[in-house]
């Protein structure tokens, strides 16, 4: 076995456009909109743990706190005015119901000076009562749609719901990590959840999405995002 | 064995039956026998051939037949467990020769994976008397609500290959089978059969209930009874007319004489470590193969169906050799097996003598066999190992402390056989051997975790697998935590893996084999009637094809469509994955991708290495090495040194523009591995600037930009290494995230088929991963983490071995200052570039990617 030294220098923010629009693409698997400071997220599944308990599948119950927690440290770093959730945000219509009151306060404190909006998703139509925030079906910005499920032939979005993953393969070895892929004209985001799992990109389910334009994998690593063309990723 | 007991006479029947033979009764035999009269448990330990299980068997025969049925309570009188289901069923069979022969009225059926349900139904009705069966199907058996019924009049249980069952989580499920199986039969008496072991006192506890109180000399043991060895070995080291590699695992350059050894032989058994090494020995013998030898191949990646026809051949007496791993170590003799060639590193002494026990199972005369080295450092681990044979010394691995996993799934099969009191559970499970010292917190926290995972944050109480009741005893919450806990029994789990099937390739027609010709037929995957693929198929990605086995996921993960590889000792090209298959067609390829899937690849064991590092030091024991490596050692002693035996000898030397520092522990690859890891860790911290590492079995070596001979190794070697920088990197560790994944399962956190395995449509797969990843932040001391990190101290990275390691050199360390390479350090400065760089880099994969997306950008 042979092994690479492991320290890495921290790399710069990773820019990511879309019709024309900058935003960073953030290495917690969040995009960011500096002049408007708009921060987007997808995909939480709060109290996906607790759903599995449910089913006596006992997974540590600490997922939403994670979730929350990564959430929080991101806010702080990048300061947004406004904060969206583009759906899928709750693993299931009941999730409200098991989640704890340390978690909520968390989220509270999360929304307390900003804007939070949460998109419908197809495991959360609905958000609990006490989510607070906004609720919407989509959201317009500058020209993007922003919505949970990407639509093909649609024009510039930024959506969710397929936890995308690449698994990128070099002579050094492979890994497989979440990461954000775009064309330019559509971005199609990581899952944000700590239980969230992940769609290859190379599975069919991207393929319609996507057009001519040369698609990116913006592939989060451990100290910042790497730009992959999406054509050397590799399927699992 | 305290005191000879007199000897007892065999009852007559028994007695005509050895006489028409020509047979009488063995001294070890009738021991045994004398202890099973008087109800005691004991440990044969014999040779192959020495008549060991039916020594194991002659007390329960003996003991039915002349006991009048109705006199006899119902239920299963004597429980055969063995470590292999097929060694059950063939046990069996050779049972019924005297049960036969002597009309005894015995009934003895087996109970295995393959036992159809109408027939397990029946054993549970009406069991036999004597009931052969796994470590597997026992916890079943124990968690249904049978158990009183079947075991309640259990005299006997005979543990057969009890040395190989004891090593492993295996083992410590059927030691908390045992104590409850002791508890239900309270007059049970065990007998352990086992081959020679380097402490015969670690068995003899296994096999009786511990007082957990007692001190170790006095702590209660099975008596001994020892059959007298064999004929001593016949042992010979191959030397080689050819260059002898300075590294690599192969025998290519030995191929030719491994062919002559072949056809010199009755039948040969051709042993390797590793499944990669089984493909490319296979592969090489049928390229020279012009007599058309029936040679065939055995490892534990072929389909079970292949492995039979092989094993079936081997009975009959049809082939002349057979390339194997440790898959044909234990157990059953299939056939007339005269010679045994080992390739490569024998590991330890206890290892190669089971294997050489598989040639000639007659007592009398020796067994014969020839080491191959292949490499250098080899040659001296071959003649340490076969000066340890030839004493007798044996260096199988210290007996286990019972791991937490297992003992959560046992507490939730005690749950599911009825409700229990937590008091007396504990009382049984520490009367255990392994868990004799298992804190009764420790017991706790895993019936904690059974009951509600074991969380600090109690938000669970709702679902509840078990629950305490009113009366104190705890129950299953309800019946389908029973059947989920069926469905995951047992310790034994596979990395994720995947079928290989055999479809055609896009389009093209299969084409020959570089090999060639009719000389295959000998070859038992695909004898006459066995088409390759079937009619009907459907596409260039049909389904239809043959499986031809197994492969680990990971292994196929560096593969693009394509890519060839060597698997069943044919080349293979990958067309791509569909669920949990991966397709493949027959290629042709000059240079095929080696299979480097692990398999086999055990450490070094300590005893050997000690020996090795004598070896080395002293010129006066190099009489008895090749020439070639007496003058490889000559020249080292001339321009470096040759370290003591207890000393450390570190090399640092400029080469390429870069500084390397070689060193030689001689502790095996997988606690240079975790070492290299640490060193690199620790020379960022002090500047060194280091750039990678390699390891194998013998040596380490860490390159950097700036020079390291100007730092002292007693710093950069000082055993607080394994303190925080070791924390951190456990933590990130993929070895870690791997061991996590095997402990969940067994403790029955996840089901086997977790997650997304019955990949539906889209396969948004969640992996233990992320789970590994939110405990360790939320609740480090988990039951499950404190479970893996056991694991990771002796498994993926002997941390207990480099910690050995660390506090043995201490103030040992001999460092040269070198100008250039030294031949000591040739062999693991080869491997560089040859092996992959593990998954811990990721972002340095990334950045690489990234890199070569700006060259194409930028033309």
């Amino acid at each position: 076995m042979r092994g690479a030294a492991p320290a890495m220098q921290t790399k710069a923010p990773t820019c990511l456009t879309l019709g024309g629009v900058e935003f960073v693409a953030d290495v917690s698997g969040a995009l960011f909109h500096e002049a408007e400071r708009l921060l987007i997220v997808a995909d939480l599944h709060l109290e996906k743990g607790s759903a599995y308990a449910a089913r006596r599948v006992l997974l540590p119950p600490y997922d939403t706190a994670a979730t929350l927690a990564r959430l929080a440290e991101t806010a702080r770093r990048l300061a947004p005015r406004a904060i969206v959730a583009l759906g899928d945000s709750f693993h299931d219509v009941r999730a409200g119901e098991r989640m704890a009151d340390a978690d909520r306060q968390t989220l509270a404190d999360l929304q307390r000076g900003r804007d939070f909006l949460w998109i419908a998703g197809n495991h959360d139509p609905e958000a609990p009562a006490f989510a607070g925030g906004e609720r919407r079906e989509t959201l317009s910005f500058r020209g993007l749609m922003l919505r949970h499920e990407p639509m093909a032939g649609a024009g510039g979005e930024i959506a969710g719901h397929l936890h995308p993953v690449a698994r990128v393969v070099t002579r050094s070895g492979g890994v497989r990590r979440r990461c954000f892929v775009s064309d330019g004209v559509r971005c199609v985001m990581p899952a944000f959840g700590a239980y969230a799992g992940g769609l290859n990109i190379r599975d069919p389910a991207f393929a319609p999405l996507f057009g001519e334009s040369p698609i990116i994998a913006h592939v989060l690593g451990r100290s910042g995002v790497y730009g992959v063309g999406a054509h050397v990723c590799r399927p699992d | 064995m305290t005191r000879r007991p007199r000897l007892p006479a065999l009852p007559e029947a028994f007695d005509q039956w050895f006489a028409a033979r020509g047979w009488t009764a063995r001294p070890h035999q009738l021991q045994l026998l004398a202890h099973a009269a008087r109800g005691e448990s004991a440990l044969l330990v014999a040779p192959t051939g020495a008549g060991k299980t039916l020594a194991g068997f002659l007390p329960s025969l003996i003991d039915i037949a002349g006991t009048p049925r109705r006199a006899r309570r119902g239920g299963v009188h004597t429980l055969y467990i063995s470590p292999l289901k097929a060694l059950a069923v063939d046990v069996a069979r050779n049972l019924e020769a005297p049960i036969i022969d002597m009309g005894l009225p015995v009934r003895v059926e087996t109970r295995t994976g393959d036992t159809p349900a109408s027939r397990r139904q029946r054993q549970r009705r009406d069991p036999p008397d004597i009931l052969m069966t796994t470590p597997e199907q026992l916890a079943l058996l124990l968690g249904g609500p049978d158990a009183p019924h079947l075991f309640g009049a259990l005299r006997r249980v005979v543990l057969d290959e009890l040395h190989a069952l004891v090593t492993s989580k295996r083992g410590d499920l059927l030691a908390l089978d045992l104590a409850r199986l002791r508890t239900i039969a309270p007059g049970l008496a065990a007998t352990g059969l086992s081959a020679t072991v380097r402490d015969t006192d670690e068995l003899r506890r296994y096999l009786v209930a511990q007082d957990g109180l007692a001190q170790d000399a006095s702590r209660p043991m099975a008596a001994l009874v020892t059959a007298p060895p064999g004929a001593p070995p016949d042992l010979a080291m191959l030397d080689t007319r050819e260059r002898l590699p300075w590294s690599g695992h192969g025998a290519a350059h030995a191929i030719n004489e491994i062919y002559a050894a072949i056809k010199g032989a009755k039948m040969a058994l051709v042993f390797v470590n590793t499944r990669a090494q089984a493909e490319a020995v296979f592969q090489q013998l049928w390229s020279i193969n012009e007599d058309a030898l029936p040679i065939a191949l055995h490892h534990g990646s072929l389909d079970a169906g292949q492995r039979r026809r092989v094993e079936e051949a081997m009975a009959q007496g049809k082939l002349k050799g057979v390339v194997c791993t440790s898959t044909l170590d234990l157990g059953i003799d299939w056939g007339d097996v005269d010679l045994v060639l080992n390739v490569g590193a024998p590991k330890g002494s206890s290892r190669l003598m089971q294997r050489i026990g598989r040639a000639n199972h007659r007592l009398d005369e020796p067994s014969r066999a020839i080491l191959i080295p292949a490499n250098r450092f080899e040659v001296l681990e071959c003649r340490a190992a076969i000066d340890a044979a030839n004493e007798g010394a044996q260096d199988s691995p210290p007996l286990r402390t019972g791991a937490l996993d297992v003992l959560c799934q046992h507490i939730l099969g005690m749950a599911c056989a009825q409700p229990f009191n937590a008091d007396d559970l504990y009382a049984e499970v520490i009367s255990a051997e392994p868990y004799s010292q298992l804190a009764r917190e420790d017991f706790d926290a895993a019936l904690d975790f059974v009951a509600t995972g074991g969380y600090a944050l109690k938000t669970y109480d709702r679902f509840a697998k078990i629950r305490q009741g009113k009366d104190g005893l705890w129950r299953v919450a309800n019946p389908r935590v029973a059947q989920s806990w069926r469905m995951n029994v047992g310790t034994i789990v596979e990395s994720d893996m995947l079928k290989v099937r055999l479809v055609r390739g896009r389009g093209k027609q299969a084409p020959a084999r570089a090999s060639g010709g009719g000389g295959l037929l000998n070859y038992p995957a695909r004898l006459p009637g066995q088409a390759a693929g079937k009619p009907g198929y459907t596409g260039p990605l049909g389904r239809g094809g043959r499986v031809l086995g197994e492969i680990e996921e990971y292994f196929l993960e560096t593969l693009a469509p394509g890519d060839t590889f060597v698997f069943g000792g044919e080349i293979l090209a990958l067309e791509g994955i569909v669920e949990n298959e991966a397709l493949v067609s027959r290629a042709h390829a000059d240079a095929p991708k080696v299979p480097s899937y692990a398999g086999g690849k055990f450490p070094l064991s300590t005893y050997l290495a000690e020996r090795v590092r004598k070896l080395v030091s002293n010129p006066r024991n190099w009489k008895a090495l090749p020439a070639q490596v007496r003058e490889w050692l000559t020249i080292q002693k001339r321009v470096s040194r040759l370290p003591a035996p207890g000393d450390l000898l570190v090399e640092t030397f400029p080469r390429g523009g870069r500084f390397y520092l070689v060193a030689y522990p001689f502790e095996g690859r997988l606690a240079h591995q975790t070492l290299g890891m640490l060193l690199t860790r620790r020379m960022e911290r002090m500047g060194l600037r280091p750039l990678g590492f390699v390891a194998s079995e013998y040596a380490l070596a860490v390159w950097s930009l700036s020079d390291v001979a100007g730092v002292s190794m007693d710093a950069l070697f000082s055993e607080d290494i394994l303190g925080d920088d070791l924390e951190e990197w456990l933590q990130e560790s993929a070895l870690m995230k791997r061991t996590f994944r095997t402990c969940a399962v067994i403790a029955g956190l996840i089901e086997r088929r977790f997650p997304g395995k019955e990949k539906t449509g889209r396969q948004v797969t969640m992996s233990t991963d992320l789970v590994y990843d939110v405990l360790r932040r939320h609740q480090p001391d988990h039951v499950l983490l404190r479970a893996a990190r056991d694991d990771a101290a002796t498994g993926l990275l002997d941390i207990a071995r480099l910690s050995a390691l660390l506090s043995r050199i201490q103030g040992r360390i001999v460092h040269e200052a070198l100008e250039r390479v030294s031949p000591l350090a040739v062999p693991v400065m080869l491997e560089i570039g040859r092996e992959p760089v593990y998954g811990e880099a990721q972002d340095h994969i990334l950045a690489e990617a990234a890199e070569s997306l700006v060259a194409e950008a930028m033309g």
